[in-house]
Parts: C-alpha cells; sequence; structure tokens
C-alpha cells in the first residue's frame, strides 16, 4: 500500500551557486516526487554533480533553498540527510574494510534500525554474499558498484541520488540493477539519477532535466520529449542540446 | 549528538587496527625505540654523573610523558587521515553525521590508542630499567590529563589545517610536536631558554607537567598553581582549536572542498 506524501521527496527551488565571479548553477528549481525518477542530465560541466553536491549538504548554495521530505538542508541538515542516501562512481567505500564493516559503520551512521538484518538483506540483495568478508579494495569495480548501491540502499532512504549507477557494470548485471532500483521508486522512493546512457535514461526515468551552463533547459518525458522537439531520440536531443544550448528556443 | 554515529567513527577505527596487524605494530615501534634509547641514554648519565640527581626519573619519565602526547595528537590525525587516505570525506559528510560527532568518535578511538601506547611504555620502561610513574605520586594522573587535552587540541588543529588546504598538507601536521618540543622543556628547564622562548613555553601547557616532575624528582613537591594553569591552558587550547574547526569546516562546506577532496589524490 503506498501512501502519498504530501511533499515531495525533494525540493530544490531557485537554487544558485557562484564561485567568485563563475556561475556554476543559475537559478535552478525542480522536484523528484514520490514514487518518481528523475534523470539530471548534462553534457560534462553542466553542473549536475554540484547540484548534487548541494543536495547532499558537502557545498553550500549562495542562494536558494533544498528540502527534502519537506526538511530544509540548511537548517536541519541531520535530519534531511538521515532519509537521503547516494552511489556514486567517485564516492567508493574504504578498500580497507570489508564489505560486512562498511556497511556496518555506515548503517550506524545513517542508524538504521535491525542493523544486522538489513545489513544481511542488502548483501543478499545485491549479490554480495561471497564477497562479505572480503575487503572492497580488491573487488572489481562491477562489485565495488553493487556495494555502494547496497550502502545507498542501506537506510531505505526516501530520496536516492545515483550519480552513473550502472557505469561500470556488464549489461546483465546493469539491467539487474536497473529493475532493482525501479522496484525501489515503485515503493514510494523518489531517485535523482544522472547518465549518460540515453537508452538507459529513456527506460528508467519517469521525467528528465537537461541542465547546461548551469541552467534547466528542458524538462519533460524522456520517451516523448524528443519527438515534441523534431528528435528522433533522447541522444540526438541530448547532443544538439549539448552543442547549442543557446538555441534552445529553437528546438 | 548520537552515539550510534560516534560508535561508527570509533568503530572504523577499531576495524582497522583489527584487520591490520602492521598497523597495530608501527603504533608502538617508535615509542618502543625511544623508550630503550632514552632508557639506556638515561641510565648512562647517571652512572656518570655522579651528582645524586635521578637522571632516569626525569629523561625517561619526560619522554615516556612527551610520547604519550604525540600519541594523542597522532591519535586524531590518523583518525582523519584514514577518510583522506580512502577518499572517503563524500561518503562521511553526506551522511548525517556531525561535526562535533565525527570529533568525539575520533577521540574516543583517541582514548584507546593512548591507554595501549601508555601500557606499552609503562611497561617496557619497568621491565628494562625498573623505572615507575609512581614516583611522580597522583600528580601523575594531572601530568597525563595535561598532555592529553594538548594532544587533543593539536591533533584538531592538524585536522583543520588538512581541511583547509588540502591532503597534501599531511606532511605539514607530522612535524607539530618535534617544532614545539624546544618550547616546552622535555629535557631542560625552561630557566636556560631565551627570554622569547621561555614566553612561547609558558603558553604551552605541557611545560607546566615537565617543569613539575623535575620539581617533584629535585625536592618532592610542586606548586599546585602550576598544574592548574596546565590544566586551565590546555583546556581553552581545545575550545580554540574546535572553533578553528568549525571555522574551516564551514568554509570547504562553502567552497565545495569537502567534494573536491574526495577525488583528490595524496601527492
Amino acid at each position: 500500500m503506498h501512501h502519498m506524501s504530501p511533499v515531495p521527496v525533494l525540493e530544490v527551488k531557485e537554487l544558485t551557486k557562484l564561485y567568485g565571479k563563475n556561475t556554476a548553477i543559475e537559478d535552478v528549481s525542480f522536484t523528484v516526487n514520490p514514487n518518481e525518477i528523475v534523470g539530471l542530465l548534462g553534457p560534462n560541466g553542466a553542473g549536475k554533480t554540484t547540484t548534487i553536491d548541494m543536495i547532499l549538504g558537502v557545498l553550500e548554495p549562495t542562494s536558494g533553498s533544498i528540502k527534502i521530505e519537506g526538511k530544509d538542508i540548511a537548517k536541519k541538515r541531520s535530519d534531511a540527510l538521515a532519509v537521503t542516501n547516494f552511489a556514486a562512481v567517485y564516492a567508493q567505500l574504504p578498500g580497507n574494510l570489508t564489505i560486512s564493516e562498511n556497511l556496518k559503520i555506515f548503517g550506524l551512521l545513517y542508524s538504521v534500525p535491525q542493523l544486522k538484518n538489513r545489513i544481511e538483506e542488502v548483501i543478499k540483495e545485491f549479490d554480495l554474499e561471497q564477497f562479505r568478508n572480503t575487503r572492497c579494495g580488491v573487488l572489481s569495480s562491477g562489485e565495488q558498484t553493487r556495494v555502494s548501491l547496497a550502502k545507498a540502499m542501506l537506510n531505505k532512504p526516501r530520496l536516492l541520488l545515483l550519480d552513473e549507477p550502472t557505469a561500470s557494470l556488464d549489461p546483465s548485471t546493469a539491467e539487474t540493477i536497473r529493475e532493482k532500483i525501479k522496484q525501489y521508486a515503485a515503493q514510494d522512493g523518489g531517485i535523482l539519477w544522472t547518465s549518460h546512457n540515453m537508452h538507459e535514461v529513456t527506460d528508467v526515468c519517469d521525467r528528465i532535466l537537461f541542465l547546461s551552463h548551469g541552467k534547466i533547459l528542458l524538462e519533460g518525458n524522456p520517451k516523448t520529449l524528443p519527438q515534441e522537439h523534431g528528435k528522433k531520440d533522447l541522444e540526438e536531443l541530448f547532443i544538439s542540446i549539448a552543442r547549442e544550448p543557446l538555441l534552445r528556443e529553437s528546438l | 549528538m548520537s552515539t550510534q554515529r560516534i560508535y561508527a567513527v570509533f568503530l572504523r577505527q577499531w576495524y582497522l587496527i583489527r584487520g591490520n596487524a602492521t598497523r597495530f605494530v608501527q603504533m608502538f615501534i617508535w615509542i618502543t625505540v625511544d623508550i630503550v634509547m632514552w632508557g639506556f641514554l638515561s641510565k648512562y648519565l647517571s652512572g656518570i654523573s655522579g651528582s645524586g640527581f635521578n637522571l632516569a626519573s626525569v629523561l625517561l619519565g619526560a619522554i615516556l610523558l612527551w610520547d604519550f602526547l604525540v600519541q594523542i595528537m597522532q591519535g586524531i590525525t590518523m583518525s582523519f587521515f584514514e577518510d583522506v587516505w580512502s577518499r572517503n570525506f563524500l561518503n562521511v559528510f553526506a551522511s548525517p553525521i556531525k561535526i562535533s560527532e565525527y570529533l568525539t568518535g575520533f577521540v574516543l578511538a583517541t582514548i584507546f590508542r593512548g591507554i595501549l601506547a601508555l601500557a606499552v611504555m609503562l611497561t617496557l620502561a619497568s621491565i628494562i630499567f625498573g623505572f615507575s610513574v609512581l614516583i611522580y605520586g597522583a600528580y601523575i594522573a594531572l601530568f597525563l590529563l595535561i598532555l592529553f587535552f594538548t594532544g587533543i587540541a593539536l591533533g584538531i588543529i592538524g585536522v583543520s589545517i588538512v581541511l583547509r588546504l588540502g591532503p597534501a598538507a599531511e606532511w605539514l601536521i607530522w612535524p607539530i610536536p618535534a617544532l614545539l618540543s624546544p618550547f616546552v622543556g622535555v629535557l631542560y628547564p625552561l630557566t636556560i631558554l631565551p627570554q622569547w622562548m621561555q614566553y612561547i613555553g609558558h603558553a604551552l601547557p605541557p611545560s607546566y607537567v615537565f617543569t613539575g616532575i623535575r620539581a617533584i624528582v629535585d625536592n618532592g613537591t610542586l606548586p599546585g598553581i602550576e598544574l592548574f594553569w596546565g590544566i586551565a591552558l590546555s583546556l581553552v587550547y581545545i575550545v580554540i582549536a574546535y572553533f578553528i574547526l568549525l571555522s574551516v569546516y564551514k568554509k570547504a562546506i562553502r567552497s565545495g572542498l569537502i567534494a573536491r577532496y574526495s577525488a583528490e589524490t595524496v601527492n
């Protein structure tokens, strides 16, 4: 039974980040609702990681607000982050600890109830049983990605941020992971997903945001948006926006 | 503060020690070398001086206490460096943990490390040289407290420096105790220092400890006011160090350094 949350899982309002005179993010607003997977797309340097860092509370916006489940991250950082989690290729878990040790530490950091059982659940869910006592540093990149996802799911976050979660997975494992993440969203979670794999984004995301030069240029359904702008698929749309962001009006 | 999150930080350090015997041994190599070397030197000097002054009680005791301070400082900085070396900043700071919890976890891990180091040093000093810190009487508890607080303050300053300047600044942290040691009079009284060095020495809490052990060995007593200043100063330094760390942390969050350090290698 799903319950409809009265507030979005994530509400980003008029977010701006300046580095001196350089504008990294300018007046970005969007929401992620329960049961929704939102794709955050854009070329390298568009501001995706900056946006994610601000949502994760490791980068302070110059102006604007971020609310997770209605909790303002600037005022209730711990509460907001307790219902959030993330997995990113650039944030692997410490390689000198085993999978079980890492999951126990992060489970405690996120105050996961019945932690022992929950660790067993995610270990099983991400097919990590045989590696539970293996140090993360000796795992393959695909296995490390699965460990990061297991950590990201550990606290059953209301908001899940995934930065290219299937980048180092083989096609079969990637498909399995995509299905798990879709199931997760169906259980009332909200997901913000970044990826450069446009086929994956079309398959997984309910809605996409195109970010370029720190601004949201387009927003819509990944399955219909390309046709609305006269492009055959999302990849063609991505390329046209990435190369000529200022000509978006003509799309 | 969440005890679960504090325990998580402590547990990480415990897992690291438990999982790597060389890390455990490394902790004790330097203190063992110091105790053995200074113990024999004290024995030799006592033999040739013939002054009746108990050199072993001063030199070996001073080295033992100084090493305790260094272990405490390193307990804090090494705990932090583990997150630097494993590029774990983003995972930790994007979790609900507060900076006060993160630091408290380090202090707990450091207490554990300090007790172990002290036990090893006392055992070695006792077995090899028949030295016991009990010659300092009940004052030893206060000496250790001053050095513990000072070590914590120095450790927090070390963490702040690395957080502000980046992982490569790790190499600025290791020499800090060596830079301070001439001013605090570990092996000699402050009075032999030039006046300007004495001023600095008096501002550093460990100087009261080393002045104290010499006074006890010399005439069996020491003025309580000295210890009071030592404790008060060390507590003031902890508060100052904590506010420096908070300020650096806020700046790191504003400028994006936390996220950047996660991707930065140590070079």
